[in-house]
């Protein structure tokens, strides 16, 4: 039997066989052994193969390793000896009804019933449809008081709930509980029409359309005989900057918004919707959807549009170097932004932060130049990591992050891009295979995985947001920070709902 | 402070003359549907075998726009044989069944309730829920707070809570998990109250139609007032929606 480990390759199928299927005190070891140096959790989730539960686990350090084992009804938890597990161990413990024993914080990550009809971990009766209403983290004391937001929230928002735990002003803890948006995304995707795959992948967080779409076709061209030509490689690497640039815009127009500082929030605001204007120039849709499908992109890159691009991001480069410089040189913006809602490295290692959240908190980790797809390969992604952890490195990270997008478009557009536009193919995936797939979204590591049965259907299908990874450091962020502050240090990270909630 | 009034300058005057002045749309985008009813019988089946979102109607040459995403599958496998897409974003309807369409729709200004337009013409106040909403639909509806589409100049805003609202919009295919908290919303809303669903996941379920999470059409859980197509519908559509159903 094997103890170890095995390594692979980011958008690598392999057949099943090949994974290490370890002894359950194996996986474990060794799963801790990786990540107590430094390696950080990709995936970890549990799957059913003919009638038996497994779990699989992708971790990260240099390079992508992956292992399973047979999965036990109770194991100690993994949690409770190195943080980066918390969250992979209670969506498990929802889907699966696996409980992790001793887990610090035992709690349902979404408020469903688990896929095998077992007994709840959590007790709960879902059948009630009142999500919410169970214990949150509580703090006692006689001057402690606690403050309730949302489901439904004052801006136009996703849903969540956020239970801060103040002292006066300051905030002692906030717990964030998500699970309104779950629309049972994962129970779905096996059972699909194969046409329908994209479209749902892409209906997961629509802010990310791109990049989910890119997750989906990259595992799905791996599992199958499809590829992409250079020119799809080239069109799709576009549009993935595009996104980025489209949200960095807008979110830094909301924290301008957010300190009452109101040009660049207007002009930030108008900017996003040209970038987003320049995605459905290329596909007819302002998110992208519908652009990226397995074996290249749905739309050509014809000369009239990318002369058309050209001209659009030389007439907005210099605008959006004004008014990136105008927020972050402006003294009484500077005096909201320092020092507000910082996370240390420490901390963020624990954490496991991903995306530009990790990278303002000396995190430098982008799957762009870590793990490199498709044309990212030759493209030369610098390090942009600051190591203040504050709102101000959140802003100014993604600041940085939009005007190195601008150039990698600019270059890319330099020159004519040709691709055989396709259509939605009839799917036939490998049979008993697996592959991971990963790709800097704009919020960070975004990750598809997919297992096919004996049969090439879909067995398992996981799909994991940065957000995943990121919310617990936006509740570390308000630790100590004042309650007014919230709006914007929830603004500088930004993170999915839906994609969470799946 | 200079900076200030050099990025000022440097920025323009930028909010569209819509609706008094027509905005042409790229010919990549794609809107209302052209159907050609006289296309062979075998080009319709291979469009409606196609659809990811098996939103057209065979025996009645139409599609259903509620379902639609605007992928423009049909389109490209058809060579636009059947069904060709046209730059017309005016594609809101007041009553669901106009959204299974042979192309043509019903004028929405005709439609719209003249006890509404009294009530709400000079000033609308919405409140909008996101119901398991994907982050599209509410994007494209809180862009029209920017200088360019600048909602606020017609009277219309979104507000914070249902408490000053005249109306909700709901995005989303309304989650197991926010239905009562939609539910609560709509009730805190004072009457007389407007519903309007934005998006395919609204109207129909969109992608996620067949999941046991989701309900399938925001009107089987509220009486809905105005239907905007879409996956996103575009800034213009809801705009267009807003005006005309309301002014």
């Amino acid at each position: 039997m094997k103890t170890d480990f095995l390594q692979i390759s980011n958008g690598e199928a392999i057949g099943r066989e090949k994974i290490p299927h370890l002894s359950f005190d194996n996986f474990y070891r060794n799963a801790l052994s990786i990540i107590r140096v430094g390696g950080k959790v990709v995936h970890y989730f549990a799957f059913s193969d003919k009638g038996k539960i497994k779990l699989m686990a992708v971790l990260r350090k240099d390079t992508l390793k992956v292992a399973s084992c047979d999965a036990p009804d109770v194991y100690p938890s993994m949690t409770s000896q190195c943080e980066p597990f918390h969250m992979f161990e209670r969506e498990i413990a929802e889907q699966y009804a696996i409980r992790p024993e001793g887990h610090p914080w035992l709690k349902m990550v979404r408020y469903h019933a688990n896929f095998l009809n077992r007994q709840d971990v959590f007790g709960n009766d879902y059948t009630r449809d009142i999500p919410g209403n169970f214990d949150y983290y509580a703090v006692e004391g006689q001057e402690v008081h606690e403050v309730a937001v949302g489901p439904v929230h004052a801006g136009v928002i996703e849903p969540g709930h956020f239970r801060f735990n103040c002292i006066g002003e300051r905030v002692l803890n906030l717990e964030i509980q998500l699970g309104y948006q779950h629309r049972g995304v994962e129970k779905m995707l096996p059972g699909v029409a194969p046409k329908r795959l994209p479209v749902i992948v892409e209906g997961i967080a629509g802010d990310t359309a791109v990049g989910y779409g890119l997750c989906m076709s990259q595992a799905v061209e791996a599992l199958s005989s499809l590829q992409a030509d250079p020119g799809a490689q080239i069109i799709r690497t576009i549009a993935l900057e595009l996104e980025r640039i489209a949200n960095h815009v807008g979110d830094l127009g909301a924290l301008s918004g957010d300190v009452a500082f109101l040009p660049p929030a207007n002009y930030f605001g108008r900017m996003r919707g040209d970038f987003l204007n320049m995605t459905l120039l290329i596909c007819g849709n302002r998110f992208g959807k519908g652009l990226v499908r397995p074996g290249g992109t749905r739309f050509a890159l014809t000369e009239e549009i990318r002369k058309a691009l050209n001209e659009r991001i030389s007439e907005l480069t210099p605008q959006v170097k004004h008014v990136i410089n105008l927020l972050l040189t402006n003294s009484s913006v500077q005096s909201r932004f320092d020092d507000c809602g910082a996370v240390t490295k420490a901390d963020a290692e624990k954490l496991g932060l991903v995306g530009p959240a990790g990278r303002a908190c000396g995190l430098p980790y982008d799957v762009r130049r870590c793990f490199p797809t498709g044309h990212y390969g030759q493209l030369n992604i610098p390090e942009n990591a600051k190591p203040t952890g504050d709102v101000h490195a959140r802003a100014t990270v993604r600041g940085e992050e939009i005007l190195q997008s601008l150039e990698i478009i600019t270059t890319l557009l330099s020159a004519p891009v040709k691709t055989r536009s396709i259509e939605n193919r009839k799917l036939s995936l490998a049979p008993s295979s697996f592959v991971v797939t990963l790709n800097e979204a704009w919020r960070g590591e975004l990750s598809h995985c997919i297992l096919t049965d004996a049969d090439g259907a879909i067995l398992r299908y996981k799909v994991k947001d940065p957000s995943f990874h990121n919310w617990n450091g936006l509740s570390m962020a308000l630790r100590d920070t004042e309650i007014s502050d919230f709006p914007l240090n929830n603004k500088s990270f930004n993170l999915s709902y839906c994609g969470v909630d799946l | 402070m200079f900076n200030i009034l050099k990025n000022r300058l440097d920025q323009g005057y930028r909010t569209t003359g819509y609706p008094n002045e027509k905005i042409n749309l790229p010919s990549s985008y794609r809107g209302r549907p052209r159907i050609n009813r006289h296309a062979p019988a075998e080009v319709i089946a291979e469009c409606a075998a196609a659809c990811p979102q098996d939103a057209i109607d065979i025996s009645g040459k139409l599609i259903d726009m509620g379902r639609c995403v605007f992928c423009g599958t049909c389109e490209h496998i058809s060579k636009g044989e059947f069904i060709s897409f046209t730059q017309d974003f005016e594609i809101s309807v007041s009553e669901k069944k106009h959204l299974l369409t042979d192309g043509g729709l019903p004028a929405l200004a005709e439609h719209s309730k003249q006890h509404f337009k009294k009530l709400f013409g000079r000033s609308l106040q919405l409140r909008q829920v996101s119901a398991g909403g994907c982050n599209a639909c509410e994007a494209d509806l809180n862009v029209l707070a920017t200088p360019f589409f600048d909602l606020a100049r017609f009277g219309i805003n979104f507000v914070a809570s249902p408490r000053h609202a005249d109306g909700i919009v709901v995005t989303g295919p309304v989650s197991k998990n926010m239905k009562t908290a939609l539910l609560k919303t709509f009730e805190a809303t004072a009457s007389p109250k407007v519903v309007i669903a934005v998006g395919s996941c609204a109207l129909t379920g969109g992608p996620f139609r067949g999941s046991p999470e989701i309900a399938e059409g925001l009107d089987s859980i509220l009486p809905v007032d105005l239907f905007i197509p879409g996956c996103p519908p575009h800034p213009l559509t809801n705009l267009h929606a807003l005006l005309t159903f309301f002014k």
